[in-house]
């Protein structure tokens, strides 16, 4: 059997009194593309956020890549893991955002480039090269030296994933990565993901309330509601042919 | 006798004028210690440590709302007579210590304004592609933190030069301590304090023009590159 790239064991998170996660148990396997489908508040992004170590989880275990993500082995017993261990793990996921988070004092080239020389060691030349090919990759090789006030939405997306992709993690994190923008930009943002995933290697978690492109891009989706998943299975079973019926009601409300 | 004589005018500014050095170099030492010291009082309140938060926050508190001059004469005439700890100044010396650690504590109110100004997302963005602490700050954070603040920095650099005259009070040879020996010497106030206002004004109100035209700039810093960058699109 192949070792899962990402395992959640009992994960569960609180925000102080307003438990919002209530035991997650999650297998993901290396290339495996995984939709989260839910109603707002429902925890999507925390558990996105749990993995990209932005969120620490009140209880249980998540596995990468065969090391425990927020845990560390301390004179024979387990303790919180020190930020030197966070790095050590962290190196094999990425994140593209809700609102890009793109480094408004670099151009797009720059935004691309500074990861891979400041925290891969990476040569300039040969991150710079890399940067331009992934750029070029989104679309975007005519703006290699424009500030992201310049682009567009769709175009500030791109570039977002681009950043992330010449890291070259294991497991990328997407949260509603098209909701921020305008309708009319949203196709170009998917057509790259879709091309992302058709090539391969990387696992993929996406949260996303687009349904045809979860049917089209998962392997899996997760129904998470109220903090528990609630339904899992192919994107078919999931969103075609499930009888919940807390799902066919939030479903429906992408049916028009 | 004359209330007002040109020759002693032109005498005493000769005078005064070997103090403008003093006064400038005391300005800007005092400045350089603020805005390094300014760091110090900015990361040590970052400490997640409650306790300690407070005591910062605190001692802050404490400089800022005593007059800089009591600070001064502290620093010149008690602290040499603190057991173990104390020990003699010079008057330059003393006046760079009172003075910068005084201003230090508005510009580490400055840098915190700064910071806080960065979005979280920024912070969340350097994470996400595995940045060290120490290339979080240098890379991502302060260079967005701290130019938005440059106007504020130089405003305090205006106001501290003119509370450097408080330095002639413990003896330092600055225009104003020269002024006022000359008056002292020839029993005529009049032109020597004349002249320091005037170096004042001479030097702080262009400063403040430039610091206006910085403020502006620095408000469309964004748009401008823009504003350049498509111009070349549009000849390209
Ligand atoms: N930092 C926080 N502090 C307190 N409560 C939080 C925090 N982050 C999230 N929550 C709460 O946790 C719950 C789940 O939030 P989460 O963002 O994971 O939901 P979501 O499924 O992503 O929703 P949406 O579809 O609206 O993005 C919400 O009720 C939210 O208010
Ligand atoms: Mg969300």
């Amino acid at each position: 059997m192949i070792e899962p790239i990402v395992t959640f064991n009992d994960v569960h998170k609180s925000f102080g009194d307003v438990k919002v996660l209530k035991g997650i148990d999650l297998d993901i396997k290396p290339a495996e593309k995984v939709a989260i489908i839910g109603p707002s508040g429902s925890g999507k992004t925390t558990i996105i956020r749990m993995l990209m170590t932005l969120e620490q989880p009140t209880s249980g275990d998540i596995i990468v890549d065969g090391k425990n993500l927020w845990k560390m082995e301390k004179k024979g017993s387990m303790v919180d893991a020190n930020e030197k261990h966070l790095r050590n793990v962290r190196g094999d996921i990425g994140m593209v955002f809700q609102h890009f988070n793109l480094f408004p004092h670099m151009t797009i080239l720059e935004n691309c480039m500074t990861a891979p020389i400041h925290v891969k060691n990476e040569d300039k030349s040969t991150a710079k090269q890399r940067s331009i090919e992934m750029l070029e990759k989104v679309g975007l090789g005519d703006k290699l030296d424009n500030y992201p006030s310049q682009l567009s939405g769709g175009q500030k997306q791109r570039v977002a994933m681009a950043r992330a992709l010449v890291m070259r993690p294991k497991v990328m994190l997407f949260d509603e990565v098209t909701s921020a923008l305008d309708p009319e930009l949203v196709g170009e943002v998917l057509e790259v993901i879709r091309d992302i995933a058709k090539e391969g290697e990387m696992a993929m978690i996406l949260v996303t309330h687009e349904m045809d492109f979860a049917l089209d891009v998962a392997d899996k989706v997760l129904f998470l509601d109220e903090g528990v998943i609630a339904e899992q299975g192919t994107a078919s079973e999931v969103i075609e042919h499930s009888t919940n019926e807390r799902l066919q009601s939030f479903l429906h409300r992408f049916r028009s | 006798m004359n209330i007002w004589s040109w020759d002693v005018f032109a005498d005493a500014f000769l005078v005064i004028v070997q103090g403008l050095g003093i006064t400038l170099g005391l300005t800007i030492a005092c400045y350089l210690f603020a805005l390094i010291f300014g760091f110090f009082w900015t990361f040590l309140r970052r400490i997640p440590f409650k306790p300690l938060h407070w005591v910062i926050t605190w001692i802050m508190e404490f400089i800022r709302s005593t007059p800089p001059l009591v600070q001064l004469f502290f620093i010149f005439y008690a602290w040499p007579m603190v057991p173990v700890v104390g020990m003699t100044l010079d008057p330059f010396t003393s006046a760079i210590l009172g003075l910068g650690i005084h201003f230090s504590t508005y510009i580490g109110e400055v840098y915190r304004s700064g910071i806080d100004g960065v979005d979280k997302g920024q912070w969340e963005a350097a994470r996400a592609l595995n940045f060290s602490t120490r290339q979080k700050w240098t890379k991502i954070i302060l260079p967005q933190a701290i130019p938005p603040t440059i106007p504020m920095l130089g405003n305090y650099l205006i106001i501290m030069f003119k509370e450097v005259p408080l330095a002639s009070t413990i003896g330092v040879a600055g225009i104003l301590h020269m002024a006022n020996s000359y008056g002292a010497q020839y029993w005529t106030y009049l032109e020597p304090l004349t002249i320091v206002a005037i170096l004042f004004l001479v030097m702080s109100y262009p400063s403040a023009l430039l610091i206006n035209k910085l403020e502006k700039k620095m408000n469309r810093r964004f748009d401008k590159k823009e504003a350049l960058n498509s111009s070349k699109g549009a000849t390209a």
